[in-house]
């Protein structure tokens, strides 16, 4: 189990930090636009994608499995039972939870500083720029909750990776496979390891966001 | 009032729902000089300042700015930037004060960083805020709060200052301080200064010209001393004497 542990650990980080940076990199400006933009059908988009945040993974996994399936329409990506397709999995059960947090926290923001900052000759641009730089407490916290989800995930990446050992297999689908074979020391010990990562990647955060410029 | 007038309010109107809280019928702001708004509250004092800032557009009537009528579109960028404002209540970026006080000169992108924290650090300097300078801006207490708004807007050098009670939540000798500055400004750099009060005294040692605000339309507008002195208007004359009921 050691020496087939550190593939374990190595692709749990390289799938999670992939879909948190893939899920920030759209999530953030679309939660930011959903938090500052006044449109009507504003409040039906915002609670679609609060519904979204809490997606039932085992039906993210199936859709992304037909998706991806071979009479799928994303059959030609042959990413099924890939980490690709575990990717993909963990950014549609992430982007709601960072599209939604990063809107709250954008919303937050008194509709009275973009006025003042205007005051103080900001263009459009500038204004928004800065409101989502008042939103950055709100904007980690999706980011911590999306790698959370992320990593603790099981359902969605078990059905579209397959749990291959060597290939995709991870820690939360080790753990289950282990405790399925009844070798809970083992599966206690990948236990500890996800909530080291877990643990360490919201340390990381939690720093990022004391060194960020004020 | 010899100079070009900086604006020129014609049937100004600013309505909110069924509320009309500002009916101005003809003003005019010269340039250089303080003009002082009082007024009671709910008079429209602040309505005017915002709309004269661009940051709230008027419901009816014609403002021009420097000759400009204001379009749909409220000021320009650049008519924008030759005017700003401090607040009733400043809300100041999560950031320290020197880069609260920085940001209108970094937005403009005009000046080297060098250039922006001289700047900063002397006007910080004059309103005696230097050693507030790295502190973080949402530490500070309400009064230190509208110090350092009227540092970000001083730090400009506008064509334009406009104030709402920047003075509401200070000491004495803060205000005193205020005062200088503000005056100094048009003094020293021609700045046309509209500043919105309810304290008489500060209005009569500061303005050039005062206005009485009532129900958002003008009662009286006349020099300081023509207005403190010799108003014209009965509740002009009530005003002054602080016998005016609301």
């Amino acid at each position: 189990m050691t020496e087939a542990l550190a593939p374990i650990v190595v692709l749990s980080i390289e799938v999670s930090a992939l879909a948190l940076l893939i899920s920030g990199a759209i999530g953030i400006p679309a939660g930011a636009w959903l938090g500052l933009a006044s449109f009507r059908g504003r409040s039906l988009v915002r609670a679609t994608v609060n519904a979204g945040m809490g997606l039932p993974p085992v039906l993210v996994g199936l859709v992304v499995y037909l998706l991806l399936s071979k009479s799928g329409p994303l059959a030609s990506l042959d990413w099924l039972f890939t980490p690709s397709a575990m990717v993909l999995a963990q950014v549609l059960l992430c982007l709601p939870l960072v599209i939604g947090i990063t809107a709250a926290a954008v919303a937050a923001i008194s509709p009275e500083l973009p006025l003042q900052l205007k005051s103080l000759g900001a263009s459009a641009w500038q204004i928004r720029a800065a409101i989502v730089r008042e939103a950055r407490p709100g904007i980690l916290l999706a980011l911590t909750a999306a790698f959370g989800r992320s990593t603790s995930e099981v359902g969605a990446v078990l059905m579209v990776g397959g749990n291959i050992e060597g290939h995709t297999r991870v820690l939360t689908t080790a753990v289950v496979l282990e405790t399925g074979q009844g070798h809970f020391a083992t599966a206690l010990v990948l236990g500890g390891w996800l909530l080291a990562l877990t643990l360490a990647a919201n340390v990381a955060i939690v720093r990022l966001h004391g060194r960020a410029p004020a | 009032m010899s100079a070009a007038p900086v604006y020129v309010l014609s049937r100004l109107g600013r309505s909110r729902g069924a509320d009309v809280v500002l009916d101005i019928d003809a003003l005019e702001v010269a340039a250089g000089e303080v003009l002082c708004l009082v007024g009671p509250t709910g008079a429209g004092k602040t309505t005017m300042l915002r709309i004269l800032a661009g940051v709230e557009a008027p419901s009816s009537g014609e403002l021009r700015v420097r000759g400009q009528v204001l379009g749909a579109g409220g000021l320009t960028l650049e008519q924008q930037r030759s005017v700003a404002m401090v607040f009733q209540r400043p809300l100041l970026l999560d950031r320290t004060v020197r880069e609260n006080v920085a940001y209108g000169l970094a937005v403009r992108g005009t000046t080297t960083k060098d250039e922006q924290h001289a700047l900063v650090l002397a006007v910080l300097r004059r309103l005696g805020l230097e050693a507030f300078a790295e502190r973080r801006a949402r530490a500070l207490s309400g009064g230190e709060t509208h110090l350092v708004a009227l540092a970000r807007s001083l730090v400009l050098d506008p064509t334009v200052l406009l104030l709402d009670e920047p003075t509401a939540n200070l000491d004495p000798a803060r205000v005193t301080v205020v005062e200088k500055v503000v005056r100094d400004a048009r003094d020293e750099r021609g700045t046309t200064v509209v500043w919105a009060t309810h304290n008489l005294f500060q209005a009569r040692r500061c303005a050039d010209r005062v206005a009485l605000l009532l129900d958002g339309r003008l009662v009286e507008v006349a020099s300081a001393t023509d207005f403190f002195e010799a108003p014209k208007d009965a509740r002009t004359r009530a005003f002054v004497r602080g016998e005016m009921v609301y």
